[in-house]
């Protein structure tokens, strides 16, 4: 029973009392702007007060369709955004904790290569003109290794590490497959020896053939290096492979958050319970989609009013049209925002 | 189950590009038959050759891509044409295109016009093959709109097709594709670019007005979840040749093909076990030009047989009752190609 367990399975074995990442509060919001003065018309909130922490050696896995935030919060943690406002505390190896949001670019660039990004498209985000040894290789160069001989020693390390041939090094991204280039990315990704990887939808623009063995490839270099992943998906059964914990969002908010499978077998938000009943299962026998979500997701730069899903949610009573329910958590490890989690029995996937 | 004739029946259809680099043989000698109220499922993953074979029964082909070979025969009040010797450009073909034979495309945003309202677009497409007036018409578009389940009908007819959200713009290519009956609505991954919460809208949508209209339909898709959920029929697609074909549920519930088989396995699913390695496919799907000798799967196939599958390409044979594969486990071949 995983719902009894106050930290998260996967965490447990880490016994650091202190998450690697934790997310307070965060908000990203994008002005909309209007005519030559720019006058400020109102803002996109595409991230509204975030919260959420990933502890060391862990997978946190952000889902939500498209239009929610899942980016712009990856953005925001490697700080390719500056958050609105908010905290986003990481740990550095000597055990104190920084707050990413307060940092200017100087003092940034030290902790750069403690958090990487592994990108969706691996057909636009490598660049055709160089080769597989300056792309992997670049992260080294920039960071002082300027011998080439070690360069390529480790360079041939790192493509073994992701399951390419060391004898591809000097051939150019278009001559691999779209598996094969996801792993000279995720070679790059990992050539400083990070601590924390974004990876947003990674395997989202792959063959469905091929999508297994990144995932495997995840885990397994999870394992061997103790990495910590936020995994950004719009798709519940990819998350379900991958992470410890997963967190729901729903235009620019984290509507829940639990441990993966109490997630799946017993949601307590009616959007997660909408979001697992819509996933089309590869079973005939199984007929899903029954119960329809009706509508469609409002905009973060006008959201309705109260909850942001009460337009849409059978559940709704008055209250959920006037406040906006606060994330709290209702069981050790789940967090919910929602008037009537405590009362409502939603369906799940054992 | 199906005594009935086909409304449509391809027979060992041909396609290839002629690039300057060499031949792409997109579509390899591939035969189906669908049937009325059907929905006949292809899946398979991308550059398999789906939309290739759509094309090519709509007559939509770009060049430098022709068909090469086979029939294409449409089932027309009692009598069959077949449409690969129809003039793409001819009167002929362009009845069937939208009357006949319809098509939902993966992205609408590049099927509308954008400097033309969708009500418009619809109104012209109706007009093209019936004989009514433009306010008879427009009629006929709202009420497909109401169909479709498009909030505010009316206004939704004056907008244009960028200012819908990608769902409504779903909805409405609907509309325009039923709006002139057609027997046959073929929807190429018509749910692809879609949230997975759209998507179940709009598949319970299809399922409702097929039911409605008794429309067959030829579901193309590289999503297993989504075929099983929606077809009767399915079709396994690799490398522009079927692998394997037959009902749904003996796909799914006892797949032969290897390839079938592989794919069912290594699909991370809302019912797999957190954190445990997904058994895989090794390796890629070749390049076009890098087509595999004989069967097309057998680099990638845990039961290669040197020497055999390396050699010719399976027919596509009866594996018991109503399903069939092509893979030498199941039949010897002789025939040299
Ligand atoms: N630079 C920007 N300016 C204005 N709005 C933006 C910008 N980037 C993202 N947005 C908006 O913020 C919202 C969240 O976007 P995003 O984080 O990309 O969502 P997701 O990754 O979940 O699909 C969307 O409504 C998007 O249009
Ligand atoms: N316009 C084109 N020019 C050259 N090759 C093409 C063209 N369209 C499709 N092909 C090739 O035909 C094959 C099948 O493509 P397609 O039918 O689009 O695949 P899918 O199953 O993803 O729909 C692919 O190998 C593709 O490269
Ligand atoms: S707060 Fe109300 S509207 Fe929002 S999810 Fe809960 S029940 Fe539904
Ligand atoms: S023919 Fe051979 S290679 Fe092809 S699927 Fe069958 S066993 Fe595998
Ligand atoms: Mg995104
Ligand atoms: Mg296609």
């Amino acid at each position: 029973m995983t719902g009894t367990n106050h930290l998260p399975s996967q965490a447990s074995t880490h016994p650091s009392a202190q998450p690697l990442l934790q997310v307070k509060n965060l908000k990203k919001y994008f002005p909309i702007q209007k005519g030559f003065f720019r006058h400020v018309l109102g803002n996109v909130r595409a991230v509204d007060d975030v919260s959420f922490f990933i502890h060391e050696g862990e997978t946190l896995a952000l889902v939500g369709e498209s239009g929610c935030g899942k980016t712009t919060t990856s953005r925001c943690i490697l700080r390719a955004l500056t958050p609105t406002s908010g905290q986003m505390l990481f740990g550095t190896p000597d055990a104190t904790r920084v707050d990413l949001a307060k940092l200017t670019r100087q003092e940034l660039r030290p902790l750069r290569p403690q958090m990487q990004l592994i990108f969706q498209d691996p057909y636009s985000s490598l660049n055709p003109r160089m080769t597989l040894f300056d792309i992997v290789g670049e992260p080294l160069l920039v960071n002082g290794m300027t011998n080439r001989r070690e360069r390529v020693e480790r360079v041939a390390e790192l493509l073994r590490l992701v399951g390419l041939r060391p004898e591809f090094m000097q051939r150019y991204p278009h001559a691999f497959s779209g598996g094969q280039r996801q792993r000279i990315g995720i070679a790059r990704a990992l050539a400083l020896h990070p601590r924390l990887v974004v990876a947003d939808e990674p395997i989202s623009a792959l063959d469905v053939s091929v999508q297994a063995q990144i995932l495997n490839l995840m885990l397994d270099l999870q394992k061997r290096m103790n990495l910590t992943y936020l995994f950004v998906a719009h798709n519940l059964s990819v998350v379900k492979h991958i992470s410890a914990r997963v967190a729901v969002m729903y235009v620019g908010k984290i509507v829940e958050t639990a441990e993966t499978t109490e997630l799946f077998a017993l949601p307590k938000h009616p959007y997660t319970a909408a979001l697992l009943a819509a996933v089309p299962v590869p079973d005939p026998r199984v007929k899903t989609g029954s119960v329809e979500l009706k509508g469609e997701v409002p905009s973060p730069a006008n959201p309705p009013s109260g909850c942001y899903f009460h337009p849409r949610c059978e559940f709704a009573v008055d209250v959920c049209r006037r406040e906006a329910p606060a994330y709290r958590e209702r069981s050790p490890g789940h967090f919910v925002a929602c008037h009537r989690a405590d009362e409502l029995k939603l369906p799940g996937i054992a | 189950m199906n005594h009935a004739t086909p409304l449509l029946s391809v027979h060992n259809l041909q396609v290839q590009f002629f690039m300057d680099e060499g031949i792409v043989q997109a579509v390899d000698g591939v035969s189906f038959d669908v049937f009325p109220r059907q929905v006949f499922g292809i899946v398979g993953e991308s550059g398999c050759g789906k939309s290739v074979t759509m094309k090519a029964i709509l007559q939509i082909l770009e060049p430098p891509g022709r068909i090469v070979k086979g029939e294409i025969l449409l089932n027309r009040n009692g009598s069959t044409i077949d449409l690969a010797k129809l003039n793409p450009n001819g009167k002929e073909m362009r009845d069937i295109r939208g009357a006949q034979i319809a098509l939902i495309p993966q992205e609408p945003m590049s099927s509308f016009s954008p400097v033309h309202t969708v009500g418009d677009q619809i109104i012209e497409a109706i007009r093209l093959h019936q004989p009514v007036h433009a306010r008879a018409a427009r009629q006929i578009a709202l009420e497909m709109f109401r169909d479709v389940g498009i909030p505010m009908p009316e206004q939704r007819l004056d907008e244009y097709a960028w200012q819908l959200s990608g769902g409504l713009r779903q909805r409405a290519m609907i509309a325009m594709a039923l709006s002139c009956h057609p027997r046959l609505l073929i929807a190429d991954e018509p749910t692809t670019a879609i949230d997975v919460t759209t998507q179940a809208q709009i598949l319970r949508l299809l399922r409702k007005l097929q039911e409605e209209h008794h429309t067959a339909i030829i579901f193309i898709t590289h999503d297993l979840g989504v075929i099983a959920q929606m077809a009767d029929y399915v079709q396994v697609m690799y490398l522009g040749l079927v692998m394997e074909e037959g009902p749904v549920d003996a796909i799914f519930h006892a797949p032969k093909h290897p390839y079938t088989q592989a794919l069912l396995r290594s699909i991370p699913s809302v019912h797999s076990t957190p954190r445990v390695n997904l058994p895989t496919i090794s390796g890629s799907i070749p390049h076009p030009f890098n087509r595999p000798s004989g069967c097309p799967f057998h680099p990638r196939c845990p039961q290669f047989i040197a020497g055999k599958c390396d050699k010719h390409i399976p027919p596509l044979r009866s594996v018991g009752g109503v399903q069939a594969a092509a893979c030498v486990l199941y039949h010897d071949v002789e025939v040299p190609r």
